[in-house]
């Protein structure tokens, strides 16, 4: 099966990181020191930097099948995390200062059991299954990662929200010292998401730590972020640093910055465009016809909620979806 | 006696071998991105989404070129160098040829010739719509740009015609405004060169239509 090769034959199999990090020429400078000094960090420095293996991955019955698993290389070179830059290729150098260790998540609000929790606390909480899930970005373009992780509902149970919860708020770290600044980066910082208490407690809501067997690497949201396949990518919050239960429905970091455009809900939907783009096709990265001699991305159509309708689709009846898109 | 500027580019009068050296100058530096892109390309150094990259790439350097075919006029006045008309053409048509590439990747790479989506695309996105248009009227100015065709139209009537330029130029910046995200400060940058490039031909013209 397509989920065993992937599983099977990593990156590093075939490219020494060293190697691919190299790979461009304007890369070479940062990541290469980065690269050399971590290699001279103590053993247990080690075991908490980002990119470690995953011991005892279990297989999800919740992954999506019959999907070719893209790339390693194409899911950790080309990210939107505008904390790190504006630009596709820009997290996989920038993101590398991001310190991921020590990291707590606070999860507090409306809840009988606050809790700080530390990585090592929450790699704890559940067993980390792997979830092969398709991911949707808003502006028109997929891939299917293998992440790990295990359900947000898990970790909201440990906490016993209140009768009052009814939303989930998430939070990213914002550290002025190594991320853009909310000018450059041109949205409001730090990162805001959120969810109904409904969407959060669906076990596809993902709490993810790990893609490829390994640990976040730091351009895709490490040590730990959201992963919620039938919605557009930028619901996807990365790197959480606090999750506060709430009664109304919280702001969420593209809705202040362009309400028009990015809905509070944000399912992916073919028949609701955006603005400035239709929705109704998609560009499957890695996927396509060969023209001059590179893969160019053919277009496919969107499903809707991400094809994960079949699960989702419950959690919005009577909704009118055009409306809250 | 004003102060000669340390550029003394008025000295630097270009004919014979020094012009074939300037002009091969800024083919080189016009022709580079093209070759830099194709040897990307060839390597297959394009990003997970070369659709995104290359269209991209070509939509950067057709703005700079646009923006450069533009400054000529002001500079030649501000460095007294009235012999960089002699590469405004050139630059030009570089700009064209970008857009053409630029072009070519949304109708070929991305849309695969799928003239009613194209159609559908143009009509109803309007930073498609900007662009197009942007594109569009490059392309008389692409036609008439030789020796014979200002002979033909005139000089004052090429000149009117060719100030279509300013058209392009501006809905080639509400083009790129339209298609970012949130970070708009390229946008804003050729926003406002443009700007400042077709403010001074506003100011400059000021005293020849009082006279009139």
């Amino acid at each position: 099966m397509l989920i065993e090769k992937a599983a099977d034959l990593r990156h590093s199999d075939v490219t020494p990181k060293s190697v691919y990090l190299h790979r461009r020429q304007f890369l070479a400078a940062i990541p290469a020191a980065f690269v050399a000094g971590r290699e001279m960090l103590s053993p247990s420095a080690r075991a908490l930097a980002a990119e470690t293996k995953i011991p005892n991955i279990v297989k999800s019955p919740l992954s999506t099948t019959g999907e070719t698993v893209n790339t390693y290389e194409d899911v950790t070179h080309y990210n939107n995390y505008y904390e790190f830059g504006t630009r596709k290729n820009q997290p996989a150098t920038l993101a590398q200062k991001l310190k991921t260790s020590p990291w707590t998540v606070s999860i507090e609000g409306e809840v009988e059991k606050p809790l700080k929790l530390s990585m090592d606390d929450i790699m704890k909480i559940a067993p980390i299954e792997e979830r092969i899930y398709r991911h949707r970005c808003v502006e028109a373009w997929s891939i299917v990662v293998p992440w790990a992780g295990y359900s947000l509902s898990e970790l909201l149970k440990k906490v016993s929200p209140t009768p009052k919860a009814k939303f989930v708020a998430f939070e990213s770290l914002y550290d002025p010292k190594v991320m853009w600044s909310p000018q450059e980066a041109g949205i409001q910082l730090p990162y805001v998401e959120g969810l109904r208490l409904d969407e959060a407690m669906h076990p596809l809501a993902l709490l993810c730590v790990g893609m490829y067997g390994e640990t976040l690497p730091p351009q895709d949201g490490a040590p730990v972020r959201m992963v919620i396949p039938w919605k557009y990518g930028f619901k996807s919050i990365k790197s959480i640093v606090k999750i506060k239960l709430v009664t109304k429905q919280p702001p969420t970091t593209w809705n202040i910055s362009n309400a028009p455009e990015y809905g509070f809900y944000s399912n992916v939907n073919p028949q609701v465009d955006h603005p400035r783009w239709s929705q109704a096709t998609e560009q499957r990265l890695g996927e396509g016809q060969k023209r001059l001699g590179i893969v160019v991305p053919a277009r496919r159509p969107t499903l809707m909620f991400n094809g994960y309708g079949d699960q989702v689709a419950s959690l919005y009846t009577g909704m009118d979806l055009k409306k809250y898109y | 006696m004003p102060q000669t500027p340390w550029f003394r580019l008025s000295k630097f009068k270009l004919s014979g071998a020094r012009l074939f050296v300037a002009k091969l100058l800024v083919w080189a530096v016009c022709l580079a991105p093209f070759l830099r892109l194709a040897w990307r390309i060839w390597h297959n150094d394009v990003t997970p989404n070369p659709i995104e990259f290359i269209t991209h790439f070509t939509g950067d350097w057709t703005i700079r070129l646009i923006v450069a075919t533009l400054a000529i006029t002001p500079l030649r006045k501000l460095l007294q160098a009235p012999d960089l008309i002699r590469f405004r053409r050139l630059i030009g048509l570089f700009a064209f040829f970008y857009a053409c590439l630029h072009f070519a990747t949304y109708l070929w790479l991305d849309h695969g010739f799928d003239m009613p989506a194209i159609v559908k695309d143009v009509a109803k996105r309007p930073y498609v719509t900007a662009g197009f248009t942007a594109f569009v009227l490059m392309i008389p100015l692409a036609i008439t740009s030789t020796t014979g065709w200002i002979r033909r139209l005139g000089g004052k009537r090429w000149q009117r015609l060719h100030r279509l330029i300013y058209v392009t130029a501006i809905a080639a910046v509400i083009h790129y405004y339209w298609l970012v995200k949130s970070d708009i400060r390229l946008p804003l940058l050729y926003g406002t060169l443009v700007a400042l490039e077709l403010g001074y031909r506003l100011v400059m013209r000021k005293p020849a239509t009082a006279r009139r």
